[in-house]
């Protein structure tokens, strides 16, 4: 029973943490657009947690470049198990816009395993809460 | 024999009374924020989920001082429960919130150290406090047992209404409300990410969340003593300084351990001794 409810309440109090690897902002500003009044998603126990020790979720803006690659991947490796990945904004899925730059090496799931991808340039507040729902979705398949 | 079914009641109902009240804090700083909030329930879903979470810990000596923490905590409501000696619950109490300091100090991380010492800095701050309180209801009732002061007539509100007051700056200070929330605070974004709390994760956060709990009911219960004589009194006494709690948490911003240190000593001393004075001088 206890097992159960574990399992029930991860899905109910994912703790995000948001890491901007170079975005221009715009995906950035759509991100805290949650957690306004407006959209607030504590209602749904989303905290946004400035730690990666303490993080559930990952959500990742921009675009990777060889730099912030290994920041992401050491941010990734910091994070306790289970875990998941969102990569938000055209840049986050495949770099976007600056896909043919010199330094960029393409989307997320170049550095690290991506669960969820958030489409749009910017991406809508609505589109990010689904994908974090979505990405509960993996919690629920861990159980039984 | 009383006691120890007191103490085992204390145990058992105080996280859920505790983590109930932070779900309820939570929600009443959404509304006070126009928001929705989350559920009232919403604090037990995240320790159950801390519970589930892989254990991933930088050193034996976090398990060892969260598990201490914990310990000392609930033995501290248990004590207070079980009405045994104010001064022993006092450091019981202490011991955990230096566990709390050493846990955050064993990492080399630069956020747990400047939240550890930030910590050591509120625990200095508070307990001094803590003690005059004590030492002031000995002077009225003449005895550090709780039973005994429970037999004392009036409430002790009427004597000590500083007092009080001084109190409520330990609650705020052990709550980690605004503007004391410098070690670390509920919402973990701000200049030192969680303070002392940054290197503990998943089932560890979790004990040290349910040692909060604790340490929530057990400055309350002190608050109850005040207005022992009447179950309404205790109730009313109680919501409305959460309520104030509230209020204050929303509207301050968080100041420099500096300030606290100067304004809390300089404003909780000198409540203290004109309440002391006035009780000798009446
Ligand atoms: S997807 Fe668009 S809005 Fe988002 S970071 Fe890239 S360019 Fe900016």
């Amino acid at each position: 029973m206890f097992k159960k409810f574990i399992e029930n309440s991860r899905a109910k109090s994912p703790w995000i943490m948001h890491f901007d690897c170079g975005s221009c902002n715009g995906c950035d500003i759509e991100v805290l657009a949650c957690l306004t009044p407006l959209y607030d998603v504590e209602r749904f126990g989303i905290v946004n947690v400035g730690n990666p020790k303490h993080a559930d979720v990952l959500l990742v803006t921009g675009t990777v470049n060889p730099r912030n690659a290994k920041v992401l991947r050491n941010i990734y490796d910091q994070m306790p198990d289970p875990k998941g990945v969102i990569a938000i904004g055209a840049c986050g899925l495949s770099g976007g816009v600056f896909r043919e730059c010199y330094n960029v090496l393409g989307g997320v799931d170049k550095v690290i395993p991506v669960d969820v991808y958030v489409p749009g340039c910017p991406a809508k507040p609505e589109a990010i809460i689904d994908g974090v729902v979505t990405a509960l979705a993996k919690f629920e398949g861990l159980k039984g | 024999m009383k006691t120890i079914i007191l103490m085992i009641l204390g145990i058992v109902i105080a996280p859920i009374l505790g983590g109930l009240i932070a779900g309820i804090d939570r929600r009443v700083t959404a509304r006070l924020q126009s928001r929705f909030g989350p559920p009232i329930l919403q604090p037990f879903y995240d320790v159950a989920k801390l519970f589930g979470k892989d254990k991933v810990v930088s050193n034996f000596w976090q398990v060892f001082c969260s598990w201490v923490y914990l310990i000392a905590a609930a033995l501290s409501v248990a004590l207070l429960f079980g009405q045994t000696d104010l001064l022993l619950v006092f450091f019981v109490q202490a011991i955990g919130a230096v566990f709390l300091v050493m846990g955050g100090l064993s990492t080399p991380s630069p956020y747990s150290q400047v939240g550890a010492q930030r910590e050591l800095i509120q625990v200095l701050t508070y307990e001094p406090l803590i003690i005059l309180v004590f030492a002031s209801i000995f002077m009225v009732t003449g005895s550090f047992r709780i039973d005994e002061i429970l037999a004392y007539k009036q409430p002790l509100l009427i004597q000590l209404p500083l007092m009080f007051v001084v109190l409520g700056y330990a609650l705020t200070i052990k709550l980690r409300k605004s503007p004391f929330d410098f070690s670390t605070s509920h919402h973990g974004h701000q200049e030192i990410v969680k303070g002392v709390l940054t290197e503990f994760s998943g089932p560890y956060l979790g004990i040290i969340e349910i040692a909060h709990w604790y340490e929530t009911i057990f400055i309350l219960g002190i608050c109850a003593l005040f207005w022992h004589t009447s179950l309404v009194g205790v109730i009313l006494l109680l919501v409305s300084t959460y309520f104030a709690e509230l209020i204050i948490d929303n509207t301050m911003a968080r100041m420099t351990w500096r300030w606290m240190l100067k304004y809390v000593w300089s404003i909780g001393l000198a409540m203290s001794f004109v309440n002391l004075i006035w009780l000798y001088a009446g």
